[in-house]
């Protein structure tokens, strides 16, 4: 084995040797050692990696880019019954009802004064516009609340320094929503009819529960991406905007007619007193609220139908504009919350703002002109420079550790590091290819870890052996541990992989879950112990109570099920170790199968369409006699007098002979 | 980078290999001192019959504490009846039917409390994994709790 290892590694440098160099990347020096995890070791960031359109978030480490969980946020997980127990379809109910799907693009790791504290991480669903909390210390979805007056939920769900707030601006304006939708308008009354807003989602300090606090009206430009001051910005809020021009049809020319839209400044600690003061309108809408009861093993979903609405425009002193060229995306705030980073996706500079000088500028009132009622800033005023010539189709800025700036590149396929303060570039490396967003660990933090650069890769084309039409999605790691950034290791991603943030393992890992204590355990049909096991048939509807355990379940016959029958299958897996979740499947199921960790109860509801014995099993390894971990229930004709039994290990006298 | 790889390559070999050895019997004494605690004092316990953990001594008190007995079937009905039977019959693992005559409460507690190290260490734990096949789990039982369980056993056993 050691002989054909050594033959692999030699083969492996001879064929990166004989590359041709240009366009193509070489790992080069010591790269295979720096990401080499051994086995048995850790690594020692956790990346927390969005999914985009597979509406999920996943789990890798850093260095070594190994895949660890993928978890369930916004799409139906069949694997793990994620929205098909009745446990969890709530946690993905909607004002459009059931939506067990969507497009999740960026995450946001908690903080506390500006620094990571790795207790939740949030993600953004872009489609159906919501904000989900997976709690970091068993990396399940802990919550999901729905936006009302939204469409579009893009620049979302960044947080403001100390977690007090997770915000949402709207990537589409629409009319606002009247008696629970928008209303029917002609799309060419846009300038009239359409506006955007940014919601301010309050996060409870303990529990993390969120609730829409207040929301912005605001022109209906197109809000893009976002980040909350820090330190001396503390109050503040940062939204780039494009789409100025207000077009509604063939927006790729009609909204790049500008030579600059907008970042808009948020005064938020303002905006919360007007809120406290009651000065926004209280509008009827309709959105949902979910929650899961870690008690009950069950999810809590509520509808909401009021939403508190602020008027920039009356209230003078919570909203500014700062012209930004030339459609932004990436609106990035470096670690000592003084300088605003502006990325125009069709600019050739990036334009640097001063915190300092936009505060300057508006106790000066030092505005060029006014949009739709809102004051904007002069462009030059609130400068602190200009990058010069950085590359073409700048995104995404994050930063480290020594004041450093590193800006992801679309079009020239590239990341380039330079410096804030004197806004010099450093050094540029290509990226494999079309890098959309980057992750710098702790980047939009006051406290960036640094050590390396993760690229998110739009595309791969000859980076892994081809899969037919469709492709893995891919990252790149950098080290930026030197003066120059020195690529190290591809790795390939789940979904489409947006925004990503890294923490370092030691802030995580500690506090992860091991198993849901059995005796807090309070779910309605929860089988605490053997001898709690039981069928219960009321109507129409048969409640099997069932326990598991290794290698059995109980009760393992079941009889006296009919057609016309729902059948509820209640399972608790009695385990009280880590790492022995139990499966359960049963035969014609048409929804999905489910995994119930230890302490846990999960529901799946069965209805049998034929007359039959049906057999169910355990689907996740468990022991040795894990095979054995079967049972059968028999299902009979409308009507049968078949009595309902069920047991385990019984024996009839005749079925032994 | 080469040479490096290749030590890397060459050390998890190695490593492999001595993970390896703590699967066969008999090499357990080899182990590090540090994993496995004072070679005196746990090979005594296990010589003596106490098995291997954290109980070193239980003092049992006549009569039965009720209350005690009580706590310890409940937690038999949630965490253990599932796989033992009050009787002598096996069911997933042995009937409990008089366990407390013939092991120490010791013995007990610790097979209880610390069941991964038992099944590697205790020779007696050893010979029911051969009989029953299956590993017993460890079902985050406190100490105080398996106390408990074990005035329940003498209950079963038909002490008063």
């Amino acid at each position: 084995m050691k002989n054909l290892s050594l033959v692999l590694l030699v083969a492996t440098i001879a064929i990166i040797g004989c590359k041709p160099k240009s366009g193509v990347s070489v790992a080069t020096g010591d790269a295979a050692t720096k990401v080499y995890v051994a086995p048995g070791t850790y690594d020692e960031f956790y990346n927390v990696v969005s999914g985009g359109f597979s509406g999920q978030m996943a789990i890798y480490g850093i260095p070594s880019g190994r895949l660890f969980r993928e978890i369930p946020v916004f799409s139906a997980d069949p694997e793990t019954g994620w929205g098909y127990t009745e446990e969890t379809k709530g946690m993905l109910m909607t004002s459009h009802g059931f939506v067990p799907w969507d497009d999740l693009h960026h995450p946001a790791l908690s903080t506390t004064n500006g620094v990571h504290d790795g207790r939740w991480a949030f993600g953004n669903a872009n489609n159906t516009p919501r904000i989900a909390r997976i709690d970091m210390k068993t990396f399940k979805t802990a919550e999901i609340i729905e936006l009302p007056n939204s469409s579009g939920n893009h620049s979302s769900p960044f947080i403001t320094e100390n977690t007090e707030y997770t915000v949402a601006g709207t990537r589409f304006s629409s009319p606002p929503d009247y008696q629970g939708s928008n209303p029917d308008v002609s799309i060419n009354s846009y300038k009239e009819n359409f506006k955007g807003y940014i919601s301010f989602v309050s996060v409870e300090k303990e529990s993390g529960m969120m609730d829409v606090a207040f929301q912005l009206q605001i022109p209906p430009l197109n809000t893009d991406l976002a980040r909350a001051g820090k330190g001396p910005s503390h109050d503040w809020f940062f939204f780039s905007c494009y789409n100025s021009e207000q077009a509604f049809t063939l927006l790729e020319v009609n909204a790049s007619q500008k030579d600059k839209d907008f970042i808009l400044a948020v005064n938020w600690k303002k905006a919360e007193e007007y809120a406290k003061a009651g000065k926004g309108s209280k509008k009827n809408v309709k959105y949902a609220h979910n929650y899961y009861d870690e008690s009950k093993h069950t999810t809590i979903s509520e509808i909401k139908n009021e939403v508190l609405v602020l008027d920039p425009k009356e209230l003078k002193d919570v909203l500014y504009l700062i012209p930004c060229p030339k459609s932004p995306h990436g609106c990035d705030v470096d670690p000592t919350g003084q300088y605003i980073v502006g990325s125009g996706k069709l600019a050739a500079l990036i334009p640097v703002f001063s915190f300092d000088k936009i505060q300057k500028a508006i106790d000066a009132k030092d505005f060029e002109a006014e949009y739709d009622g809102i004051p904007v800033l002069k462009y030059e005023s609130v400068l602190h420079g200009e990058v010069q010539k950085p590359g073409l189709g700048p995104l995404h800025t994050e930063f480290d550790d020594k004041g450093n700036a590193y800006t992801s590149f679309f079009v020239s396929s590239e990341i380039v590091k330079w410096n804030v303060q004197s806004l010099q570039v450093l050094d540029r490396v290509p990226t494999y290819y079309s890098i959309g967003h980057l992750c710098v660990p702790g980047g939009p933090t006051a406290k960036p870890w640094g050590k390396y650069v993760i690229a998110y890769n739009k595309i791969t084309k000859d980076r892994y052996l081809p899969t037919g039409p469709e492709l893995t999605q891919s990252a790149q790691l950098y080290s930026i541990d030197g003066d120059k950034m020195e690529l190290l290791l591809d790795f390939p991603t789940t979904g489409e992989p947006h925004y990503a943030e890294a923490i370092p393992a030691e802030l995580v890992k500690g506090n992860s879950v091991k198993i849901f204590k059995i005796e807090e355990n309070n779910h309605p049909y929860a089988a605490k112990g053997e001898k709690e096991a039981k069928v219960i048939r009321e109507g129409n509807k048969v409640h099997v109570v069932m326990s598991s355990i290794r290698s059995h379940f109980v009760p393992d016959n079941i009889e006296g099920v009919k057609i016309g029958d729902e059948v509820y299958f209640h399972v608790t897996n009695l385990e009280q170790d880590w790492d022995v979740p139990h499966g359960f499947a049963v035969k014609g199921a048409d929804n999905a199968e489910m995994l119930i960790m230890p302490g846990e109860t999960a529901t799946i509801k069965w209805v049998p369409n034929r007359v039959g014995v049906f057999p169910f099993y355990c689907t996740d390894f468990c022991s040795a006699l894990h095979q054995e971990m079967q049972g059968y229930i028999r299902v009979s004709p409308a009507g049968s007098s078949v009595p309902l039994t069920y047991s385990t290990g019984k024996v009839t006298k005749e079925a032994a002979k | 980078m080469k040479s490096q790889l290749i030590i890397a390559l060459f050390m998890g070999l190695l490593l492999t290999a001595c993970g390896g050895n703590e699967d066969i019997p008999g090499t357990e004494g080899k182990k590090p001192e540090s994993m496995l605690g004072p070679k005196t004092e746990s090979e005594k316990m296990i010589s003596e019959g106490r098995g291997i953990g954290e109980v070193k001594s239980v003092t049992l008190a006549t009569p039965l504490e009720q209350d005690r007995v009580k706590r310890g079937k409940d937690i038999y009905d949630m965490k253990c009846s599932a796989c033992h039977a009050l009787t002598d019959q096996r069911v997933v693992g042995p009937g409990w039917a008089g366990i407390t005559k013939t092991r120490k409460p010791e013995w007990i507690m610790n097979m209880v409390t610390n069941v991964e190290t038992m099944l590697e260490r205790d020779p007696e734990a050893q010979k029911l994994l051969e009989l029953c096949l299956t590993r017993m789990p460890n079902q985050n039982v406190s100490i105080g709790d398996a106390r408990d369980v074990l005035e329940y056993m003498r209950a079963n056993d038909g002490e008063q």
